[in-house]
């Protein structure tokens, strides 16, 4: 239980970050490494050069933009979590901070971090998913931007090159008065989530939904958007059995099978968590809640 | 030996210099190096909460961290909890009434947490403590007591505060 060898490099700057990228085989970035310092001290990884992106200067910022915000990579999860603009923008971003892990790995933990490491059930990923976040990549070429559909690419892995890094990730924010909800089932508090949604809708003036967003976390290799609930949901002034009949579509999707559950219970628990989600967002989108 | 790095940082108020492997944990940097073996290893991925240390007033799982990390930051390790070496804190001390442990190998990693939690939630309800401790695994307690404690403590640091007020 303790790393392999290798060389330890901490870089100030991005430039510096792109360089030592371009130049070293088998290289590693450590970010907040609440996942890769358990994987190297499972040795799951074996890198000859561990690029610390901790001492990098202005990657760590969270910054008010006229249609939403901008988060530098290196930004720790404890930042979103206390952060006002978050709050007060992006409501589902919020809820969702208070699932990932604990306190202790929060504080350590970033956003860059955790949408590279793209683990299935992660809260930030569902987030950057069901928000259409923009990622910015910085690699020899300069920058290029991602859009958040294109960045899983498999399973732990994303569209961002071995000489690029992540340094920046660009949020839209939904109308003021949009109904949000970010909840999971996981056996304690604090774990992975078996099955996670995430949702973010609108109404008018008529409680009908206008627009949907649908996010389920833990299925598949990466969290996906439930296209067809999304498409069911708008025109509609959802009660209970509407949504109960309009979840069943997410029974469909491909699940993973695995010592936490079998592939047909999460199934079972994506339609139970799309639907709670739902309802949740529903009433704080008509005032309800 | 691999690679290695000098490093400064101050443990427990005390500075320190040294040498120390690049891929050493910071968890394994303090129980070896610095001799401070109230931090406790238990699983070493991160999921027990025994190792857990405050850095720059943060708490953080040691075994996380690479000690080269750690170069110019400020540590706080459970030995560094007490005011002095025959008065315990007053989460001490509550632990030590409410028999909040039993074999005390989640301790440490307990009391660290509390540190900064009751720090930023001063008046917590039982279940923010659930919550807060919820990244702290104890096979004895089965965490009864340790919350009894941990809200004891709350009333021990207001009253504390209050007195120095």
């Amino acid at each position: 239980m303790k790393p392999p060898p290798f060389s330890y490099h901490d870089p100030k700057t991005v430039s510096e970050v792109i360089g030592l990228l371009s130049t070293l085989e088998n290289a590693k970035l450590l970010a907040g490494g609440q996942s890769l310092m358990p994987m190297l001290n499972f040795r799951f990884v074996q890198p000859d050069h561990i690029i610390d992106l901790n001492r990098v200067e202005g990657l760590s910022y969270i910054r008010d933009t006229a249609d939403g915000m901008e988060v530098g990579a290196m930004t720790r999860q404890r930042d979103l979590e206390f952060s006002a603009l978050v709050e007060k923008k992006f409501p589902l971003m919020h809820e969702a901070i208070q699932s990932i892990g604990h306190r202790q790995t929060r504080n350590r933990g970033t956003i860059g971090g955790s949408l590279c490491h793209l683990d299935p059930s992660a809260e930030l990923v569902s987030c950057a998913m069901t928000l259409d976040a923009t990622v910015v990549v910085t690699g020899p070429k300069g920058q290029r931007d991602v859009a958040f559909a294109d960045f899983p690419v498999a399973y732990l892995t994303s569209a961002v090159e071995p000489d690029e890094v992540l340094t920046a990730i660009r949020f839209t924010a939904w109308p003021a008065k949009h109904g949000y909800a970010f909840i999971e089932f996981a056996r304690r508090h604090g774990d992975f989530a078996i099955v996670s949604a995430a949702v973010l809708l609108t109404v008018d003036g008529a409680a009908k939904i206008t627009r949907a967003a649908v996010t389920l976390g833990g299925m598949g290799v990466a969290p996906v958007r439930a296209v067809e609930l999304e498409t069911a949901l708008i025109g509609k002034a959802p009660d209970e059995a509407f949504l109960r009949e309009a979840c069943e579509s997410c029974r469909g999707f491909e699940a993973l099978d695995d010592v936490h559950a079998p592939a047909s219970y999460r199934q079972h628990l994506a339609t139970v968590m799309s639907r709670r989600a739902l309802e949740k967002a529903y009433a704080r989108a008509t005032g309800k809640a | 030996m691999g690679q290695t790095r000098k490093i400064a940082l101050t443990v427990n108020g005390k500075r320190y210099e040294e040498e120390v492997e690049v891929r050493v944990t910071l968890a394994d940097f303090i129980r070896h190096q610095l001799g401070l073996t109230g931090t406790h290893l238990g699983c070493e991925h991160g999921v027990c909460g025994a190792c857990t240390i405050l850095m720059d007033g943060l708490s953080a799982r040691s075994c996380l961290m690479l000690a080269v990390q750690a170069d110019g930051h400020e540590i706080l390790t459970v030995e560094g909890i007490a005011p002095s070496p025959d008065k315990l804190h007053p989460l001490q001390q509550a632990f030590h009434e409410n028999h909040g442990l039993q074999c005390g190998f989640c301790t440490p990693g307990m009391l660290t947490t509390l540190i900064e939690f009751l720090r930023d939630n001063p008046d917590p309800t039982e279940q923010e403590v659930r919550i807060a401790i919820s990244g702290n695994l104890c096979r004895c307690t089965g965490y009864q007591n340790i919350v009894i404690s941990a809200l004891d403590a709350a009333k021990r640091l207001q009253a504390e505060a209050e007195q120095k007020a």
